[in-house]
């Protein structure tokens, strides 16, 4: 079963840039569905980056996050070669991670 | 001029027409002018490089990004890593899934369905008809005993997304047959496109001729050359992707219409107007759009 | 309070329509169930014009339904006040499908 998760990152200098994509239906409990039922929330509560173990990029999120969230960011410290693992845990209790390397 | 005067004045128009034609002898339908797609085809493409001389013609095929330096940026981006990545691959797995009776899309269509989304919409003679490529799938499904995708949601998305992503960079190469049905086809398409409808009293061109590059509350519209390169399109609003039946319907509704049946012959032959004026222009597909 | 108020821009055409098409009643008679079947069937009747015309209007249906929707509940008066702003939607939409077949020309590229 495909990861949930596509990213890409890449190290110019001593910056690295992440770029993530991310399959998540992002409810926010405020819609409801053909038949009028709210479709409960169902969302990412935390998504963490980590490179060789330590965390670059932390975010809690909630229901403002729209479905599929992209999420773009840099950091310093990273080189060619490493190691980033990136997780998610949703408000369901359901997670996913998925390690690349920089490239 | 921004649409709200151009409604008003437009308006008023066909009232004056009405009563025109109530006093006046009413003269019968011209006899047909010849159907030229050809020269419309020329001047339809003529009228929009020259209105927007900076825009490259390939270039039309993106839309509101191509009339709007951020956006331009903003879409390049969107290249990068886009949204419509995950259908995308959903879509290639469908149309390599057998089907219960073992055979697959591959067994309907030229070169096993790889390449040829830009032949579509095609005249199909012995029907009398057109024929899109939402249309087509359908038909292989229920040829090969599977029920029908609706037009618009995500199955059929995933499916054209996916074989618009085999014909990326191919050119629009719509035919029109030299029969008078292919030709009345697309003449009815034309006249869909610039006839106004709905409470809004907006056509097709009212948008997508009349203002492109100009915003409709939040929303910088499209050009109609090239309109239909993009689809099907992974919208933001719609938070997925959505087909060309989808778009159709979901445009007169927005005009305060309502919509034909998906795949109603009006829509085919909208399509393959559309299709055929933006011939020689590259399949972008699957595209993405605010 | 009516639900189908027409949003800016307001139709030239449906304001016409719907001064043409209003009829003129007694301010002070309640109207009747009879009043308003006969109201809902013209409308119906000229939104099935506007559906072979292929041209029908989501305001129209609205109207329709928030007239028969006040007539199930009894309030015949609104019933039919909303019976007649549906009709005069539906005729305003058979006379833009109509008027079209040759006002389309106007917009086209040549």
């Amino acid at each position: 079963m495909a990861s949930t998760i596509r990213v890409r990152a890449t190290a110019t200098g001593d910056t690295t840039e992440v770029q993530a994509l991310i399959q998540h239906p992002m409810d926010s409990g405020y819609v409801k569905d053909a038949q009028g039922q709210i479709i409960p929330p169902h969302f990412i509560q935390q998504l963490t980056f980590e490179c060789n173990g330590k965390a670059v990029f932390v975010a809690n999120w909630g229901t403002a996050v729209s479905k599929d969230p992209y999420v773009k960011f840099s950091f310093k410290g990273g080189n060619k070669g490493d190691d980033l693992k990136i997780s998610w845990v949703d408000n369901k209790g359901a997670s996913d991670s998925t390690t690349a390397k920089i490239s | 001029m921004n649409v709200r005067s151009a409604i008003h004045l437009v308006c008023l128009r066909p009232f004056f027409l009405g009563l025109a034609l109530a006093f006046a002898v009413v003269q019968p339908a011209a006899a047909a002018d010849t159907i030229d797609p050809a020269a419309d085809a020329k001047a339809f493409q003529k009228y929009f490089t020259d209105k927007f001389p900076k825009v490259k013609l390939e270039d039309f095929v993106n839309g509101p990004y191509s009339m709007n330096e951020d956006m331009h940026r903003q879409w390049e981006e969107k290249e990068e890593f886009p949204p419509y990545e995950f259908s995308l691959d959903m879509g290639k797995e469908m149309f390599a899934k057998p089907f219960k009776n073992g055979k697959s899309y591959a067994d309907c269509f030229a070169n096993g369905g790889i390449g040829v989304r830009q032949n579509y919409p095609y005249f199909d003679e012995k029907e009398g008809k057109v024929v899109t490529l939402e249309l087509a799938l359908n038909r292989c499904r229920e040829a090969n005993g599977e029920p029908p995708f609706s037009y618009v949601k995500d199955e059929m998305a995933a499916l054209t997304a996916y074989m618009a992503f085999t014909s990326r960079g191919k050119p629009f190469d719509i035919k029109i047959p030299n029969d008078p049905r292919a030709l009345e086809a697309f003449e009815t398409g034309k006249q869909y496109f610039y006839t106004r409808r709905g409470q809004l009293n907006f056509s097709c061109a009212s948008c997508h001729v009349r203002n492109p590059g100009e915003r409709i509350r939040a929303e910088i519209l499209a050009p109609a050359l090239g309109i239909l390169n993009a689809m099907p399109i992974y919208r933001s609003e719609w938070g997925g992707m959505g087909t060309i039946s989808r778009r159709l319907t979901t445009c007169n509704v927005q005009t305060r219409g309502v919509p034909l049946d998906p795949q109603s012959d009006e829509y085919r032959d909208l399509e393959y107007y559309l299709s055929y004026v933006s011939n020689g222009l590259p399949i972008s597909g699957p595209g993405a759009r605010p | 309070m009516s639900m189908i108020r027409s949003k800016a821009p307001i139709s030239m055409l449906a304001l016409i329509a719907a001064l043409l098409g209003a009829g003129a009643s007694p301010a002070l008679a309640a109207a009747s169930e009879d009043d308003f079947k006969a109201a809902y069937a013209a409308a119906v009747d000229a939104n099935k014009q506007a559906g072979q015309l292929r041209d029908q209007w989501t305001v129209t249906a609205t109207a329709l339904a928030s007239a028969k929707k006040a007539a199930d509940a009894g309030d015949f008066d609104k019933a039919v006040a909303d019976a007649k702003e549906a009709e005069a939607l539906a005729k305003a939409s058979v006379f833009q499908a109509t008027s079209e077949k040759s006002a389309w020309k106007a917009m086209e590229i040549h």
